[in-house]
């Protein structure tokens, strides 16, 4: 089964040292910078237009055909950004790719600058993952002293700098708008659309925001060639990506794998599930997509695959739930992380994860009341499409998919708690002490 | 699309013709759809929305269902009507036509009220609530919400005046929105996020804004409260009365709310061509002045013993008539800027008429010749000219002598409107950048008080330039004839801007040494013909009269015997000194006055006259629109500065021809604006003062907040007065030895004041000093661009 994995961002995690410069060269990283930087930046955007690479952060928009939104007759200033605030629930992709291999990120940046009209970069990390920051920062530091970022990089004349903000630790900033106004100095919140940050972004200047998977995938573009990435993936999911995979598997982590693999593959890549566990529940993209079941596992795991199934592929963290599980807990967890992270801007999100938190928490001690479970429906209908971004819709997809798929599970905590139908401990790995 | 003309500014406006609940209907491009719907009689639901702030798209009340956004699409999700414009062929279903958008609705406003407190018979939104109205008509009628909600401690002092309860607040951002885009004092801001976001203030940084009573009114909800309303009334139990604000001469439309005879509060009216929906806090607050114990109630003359004592109307009015007959013409006449156009007229008529004199001038204040000339050739009878919208069409605004958030509120903020959205730049001929000028975006022409002449000369104006000029290039000899020229020459326009309300009015109404009403000069015998003969009377007197210290002086030199003062404040004069002496010495005071002041306690005749409240009349403001309002309580007894004069006038054997404002404003009215000759612009040049060592240059202003009079009994508005300070260049400061920060002290022989002091961008060599605030600067007996010393610590 190894052939169907296809290292190329992760290809390096294993090597020693791998985040230093020194590594990711002898593995070929800026090999092809300087080529990259000679070339036009409208053909660069023509190459990644054609490759098929569409956004890693979750939405899938097609990166090419956002940089080329670009107005290059704006005499403003333009800028990259970097959404490095990898913060869904069961996500983890960015985090370890930024801590294992920067020089990949950076090299990226540099290339996508170039290709934007750029002279400003900037990464906004997650502000929670200090070691990560540092990491970066001591691969920009390299890069500045190697010649690589700042004026005249490689004799080709092009000028990029590089800063590594860190944020203050809020869900709210991985949304791109939000992102913008952390990163000015602002109360991070939605801003406004229009005008879009292609046109009006950081500093009402013409922006592009990617996520770091993204950018990261570029230099892999340029070196081995835009059709050779075509060719990895669907039809319409080109390329590779990171699965993130979590929960009772034998072997959780990440896998990366053109677009397209079933889930039964993956487990399979992670050793099967756990000893005893048989699949109950998976995320496709984190806890913002509506979770799938057993019934789900041979879906390929592109952008439509995922989607024909009502479903999003959203960041491919799947995070993989057994018999074990209490759905109403798991959602219950979820549903006060989407409680304890929305920014308080819209009513519908602020408000309602308040409500939905008190509801599911009532259902999950077995108090829940007659019409709960249409109440929670209610209000997520409520929610969905009305808040004002995408967060507040993500906060009701847990809800209303698991009461679609465990609707006697909701039902059942009207009377009996979920630590009594699936006592905790059974979900451990670890030997339980005998209690009285 | 087709195109039509606007009369306000001419220019075509390009329509577009959309569908709204299946009625067809054409707004101009780049209309919000929630305001379209309006138009045909559709109120969505709204909170954050506001039509003056920009949209945030906040609070998802106002969503409606867009089946075809123009191009043959519709949204998939229901649409914030707030933040989408109208385009093309659009269709819109609001919750009248469309299951979707009411459901929508219903559900935001559920989740408003989860958290919403259920005090609302005690609240005092309760009863003119929008949250509780639109619960009414567009809510569920039952909450299915039982759980626990979130509660704060309560409330919290964002200022002195401004009270938060965080519980109460929907978080619809229009007071934060306000304070940054409308007042740009964002002292409040959110804080915290998801159920805990909450406006909040940074640590000892209140919100202390001339701005913030605003933020009161357009909460959508109880949330912000005034510390002097709170717990006070309810909406129900008040009557209102659209009435015009004294406190500067913006003339902003304002509501007065009274109950059982006693004004409760007062709110902005909403005029969108004078004061849109702002006022300052002064408008709003400082309204007690007139319920202060020291308001007069009954006549009062000086007994044989010489003390004051009660007296009935008719004897007052004789005893008045009697001194001042014995006077006759050698009387003078100060009037203060409390008067209306009508009371302005009436003293006006008064002074020529039944004294037989020109020695009458309303300015209570340090004044000039030039000014006079200037007023009559500029001013006077001039009608509407610079507006408030021809500041946000000017292409630069040049302020002379003018600190608009101080002394003109709205003016202000109708500058920092017309900078921000239209690009308009200010220029302000001033001794230093204000917080005010930073907030207009404005740029500073460095000047020294006194020197405004050669200042105004340099600067670049066209035809599309606004000059607004104040009060005070009265201490600046050459700077209103400079002013003239300048204006002349690149065909700029003028605008002047008094500090007080009742001051261009009595320009118009001629209370002027060489004035007449209706912008006719004294020495023109064809303009007192035109007067004589409105007035019914043979002649009037021919000679130019005396100015304000003309007359002061003229009663300590003997050539005047009696003084007839209403509305003037000693300390306010130029030389309060030798007010007071004249006072003493003059052998007849007749003072017409709402409360006790050092007139009153001076005068042979005291007369009570009615405060704003009791009376009906009109003040003409900078623009030169005349703004009349009604009386708000109904107060038989309480007589108007008219009643009091055509009283004595009549005692006198010289009849007014008028005894009411209505009667005073119809004869003001038929007389009308002179056509005729106007008076030659002033051309006084320039004066190089002498610089003198050890001493600098004073300038000074009020602030908006400060000991005025008119002011009195708000202490917790007094509370969010800006802090006196000297302002002087590093320098400056320097030179004296006084450390920044530390306390200095301002003396002359005549007195002395003592400030912590601030460094600002001053030319070195001048000082800044708050006009009245704590102590009035006339103290120093020096006027604006005089000499003073600058010490290091406080008075001795």
């Amino acid at each position: 089964m190894t052939d169907t994995l296809t290292p190329v961002l992760t290809d390096d995690w294993a090597d020693d040292r791998a985040w230093t410069l020194e590594a990711y060269r002898t593995r070929g990283g800026y090999s092809v910078l300087e080529q990259a930087l000679k070339t036009k930046p409208a053909d660069l955007v023509e190459q990644v237009k054609d490759s098929g690479l569409r956004g890693r952060g979750g939405a899938g928009f097609p990166t090419g055909m956002k940089w080329s939104f670009i107005p290059q007759d704006n005499p403003k200033p333009k800028y990259l950004v970097v959404n490095a605030d990898e913060s869904e629930p069961g996500t983890c992709k960015d985090i370890p790719l930024m801590m294992a291999s920067p020089h990949k990120l950076i090299e990226g940046v540099i290339i996508a600058s170039h290709a934007i009209g750029a002279k400003h970069a900037f990464i906004y990390v997650r502000g929670e993952v200090l070691h990560v920051i540092r990491r970066l920062r001591a691969a920009c530091r390299e890069a500045y002293e190697a010649g690589l970022l700042g004026q005249d990089i490689l004799g080709t004349g092009v000028n990029v700098d590089l800063v590594i903000h860190a944020g203050a630790g809020a869900y709210i900033c991985g949304e791109e708008t939000a992102l913008l106004d952390s990163l000015e100095g602002l109360r991070g919140q939605p801003r406004l659309r229009p005008p879009f940050p292609a046109v009006e972004g950081l500093y009402a200047c013409p922006t592009v925001i990617n996520n770091v998977e993204s950018i990261a995938s570029v230099p892999s573009i340029v070196r081995e060639g835009k059709d050779w990435f075509a060719g990895l993936g669907t039809e319409k999911s080109k390329g590779y990506v990171i699965y993130s995979l979590s929960g009772h598997v034998k072997t959780p982590g990440q896998y990366e794998a053109p677009l397209g693999i079933t889930l039964r593959e993956l487990i399979d890549l992670g050793g099967g599930m756990r000893e005893g566990s048989e699949l109950k529940f998976w995320t496709p993209g984190g806890s913002s997509t509506p979770l799938l079941t057993a019934e789900h596992l041979d879906i390929p795991l592109d952008y439509e695959g995922v989607g024909s199934v009502g479903s999003m592929l959203g960041t491919r963290a799947l995070q993989i739930f057994d018999q074990t599980t209490s759905v109403v807990r798991c959602v219950l967890r979820w549903t006060e992380f989407y409680k304890h992270e929305s920014c308080g801007k819209c009513t519908p999100c602020r408000e309602g994860t308040f409500w939905l938190t008190q509801i599911l928490q009532r259902l999950d001690s077995g108090q829940g009341q007659e019409g709960d479970i249409e109440l929670l429906l209610d209000l997520c209908d409520n929610i969905l499409g009305r808040s004002f971004c995408a967060l507040g819709d993500g906060a009701t997809s847990p809800i209303t998919s698991a009461i679609q798929y465990f609707r006697d599970e909701f039902e059942a905590g009207m009377h009996t708690a979920s630590h009594e139908l699936f006592p905790p401990a059974a979900s451990t790995l670890f030997k339980q002490e005998a209690t009285v | 699309m087709t195109l039509e003309a606007t009369p306000e500014t001419d220019l075509p406006v390009e329509l577009v013709t959309l569908t709204i609940d299946d009625v067809e209907v054409s707004v101009p491009k780049g209309t919000l759809v929630i305001r379209a719907a309006e138009l045909i009689g559709v109120e969505i639901p709204r909170f954050c929305d506001h039509p003056l702030l920009e949209p945030v798209g906040a609070c998802r009340q106002c969503m409606v269902d867009i089946p075809d956004a123009g191009n043959g699409r519709g949204f998939p999700k229901p649409q914030a009507s707030c933040t989408i414009e109208v385009a093309p062929g659009m269709v819109v279903n609001t919750q009248v036509t469309s299951p979707v958008a009411e459901k929508a609705q219903q559900g935001t406003l559920e989740f408003l009220l989860i958290n919403h407190p259920l005090d609302c018979p005690v609240c005092d939104k309760g009863g003119e609530c929008p949250l509780q109205n639109q619960a009414m008509t567009h809510g569920r009628g039952e909450s299915r919400f039982v759980e626990t909600k979130r509660t704060f401690p309560k409330p919290i002092e964002v200022s002195k005046q401004v009270l938060l309860d965080r519980e109460r607040c929907v978080l619809c951002q229009r007071c934060t929105r306000f304070s940054e885009e409308i007042a740009g004092d964002p002292f409040i801001a959110l804080v915290e996020r998801g159920a805990n976001q909450q406006i909040g203030i940074g640590p000892d940084e209140p919100f202390e804004s001339y701005f913030s009573g605003n933020t009161i009114q357009i909460c959508p909800v109880g949330a912000l409260t005034s510390s002097d309303y709170r717990f006070r009334s309810r909406p129900f139990d008040l009557v209102s009365t659209p009435s015009i604000a004294e406190h500067d001469s913006s003339g902003s439309a304002i509501r007065v709310d009274h109950r059982r005879g006693k004004v409760m509060r007062r709110l902005a009216g909403d005029d969108p061509e004078v004061n849109e929906e702002w006022i300052t806090d002064k408008d709003r607050f400082a309204f007690t002045y007139a319920t202060q114990g020291d308001r007069l109630r009954t006549p009062l003359v000086r007994n044989a013993d010489g003390e004051l004592e009660p007296a009935s109307w008719p004897a007052a009015l004789a005893v008045a008539a009697q001194g001042l007959k014995a006077a006759g013409a050698k009387t003078g006449v100060l009037t203060g800027g409390r008067l209306t156009l009508e009371d302005a007229f009436a003293y006006s008529v008064f002074a020529r008429v039944a004294l037989g004199t020109n020695d009458i001038d309303f300015r209570a204040r340090a004044h000039s010749a030039e000014e006079a000339d200037f007023l009559a050739s500029q001013v006077a009878g001039t009608g509407l000219g610079v507006t408030f919208a021809s500041l946000e069409q000017a292409s630069t605004v040049a302020l002379v002598g003018l600190e608009p958030e101080d002394e003109a509120g709205v003016v202000f903020l109708r500058l920092r409107k017309a900078a921000r959205k239209h690009g308009v730049k200010v220029v302000s001929v001033a001794s230093h950048t204000t917080r005010g000028l930073s907030k207009m975006f404005g740029t500073l022409v460095p000047t020294v008080p006194g020197r405004e002449a050669d200042a105004v000369a340099g600067l670049e104006l066209d035809g599309r330039s606004v000059v607004l000029v104040g009060e005070r290039l009265a201490t600046s000899p050459g700077a209103f004839s400079a002013v003239v020229a300048a204006a002349a020459k690149a065909g700029a326009r003028v605008a002047w801007v008094p500090r007080r309300a009742g001051d261009r009015g009595a320009v118009e109404a001629g209370c002027l040494p060489g004035l007449l009403p209706g912008g006719r000069q004294v020495g023109d015998a064809e303009a007192r013909a035109d007067v004589a003969a409105s007035l019914g009377v043979e002649t009037l007197p021919s000679a130019q009269g005396r100015d304000t210290a003309g007359i002061v002086q003229g009663v300590a030199t003997g050539g005047l015997k009696a003084l007839v003062i209403a509305g003037v404040e000693l300390d306010d004069l130029p030389d309060p000194v030798a007010a007071r002496v004249a006072l003493r010495k003059a052998d007849f005071v007749v003072s017409l006055e709402v409360r006790e002041s050092e007139v009153t306690q001076a005068a042979d005749v005291v007369l009570p006259v009615a405060p704003m409240v009791e009376r009906p009349g009109s003040f003409v403001s900078w623009e030169g629109r005349r703004r009349s309002f009604d009386a708000v309580l109904d107060e038989p007894n309480s007589l108007t500065d008219i009643r009091v004069l055509a009283g004595i006038a009549e005692e006198l054997g010289r009849p007014l021809g008028f005894r009411t404002v209505a009667a005073a404003r119809a004869a003001l009215d038929e007389l009308g604006t002179w056509d005729g000759a106007r008076a030659a612009a002033p051309t006084v040049a320039a004066a190089q003062p002498a610089a003198a060592k050890q001493q600098v240059v004073l300038d000074t202003w009020r602030q908006l907040i400060d000991d005025g009079r008119g002011q009195d009994g708000q202490a917790e508005y007094h509370a969010t007065a800006r802090r006196a300070v000297i302002r002087a260049s590093e320098a400056t400061f320097k030179a004296f030895d006084v450390e920044p920060g530390d306390t200095a002290t301002l003396s002359t022989e005549s007195g002395s004041v003592s400030w912590p002091t601030e460094v600002a961008d001053l030319p070195d060599g001048v000082v800044w000093a708050p006009g009245n605030s704590g102590v009035n600067l006339t103290a120093l007996g020096v006027p604006r661009g005089g000499l003073v010393t600058l010490k290091p610590g406080g008075a001795q």
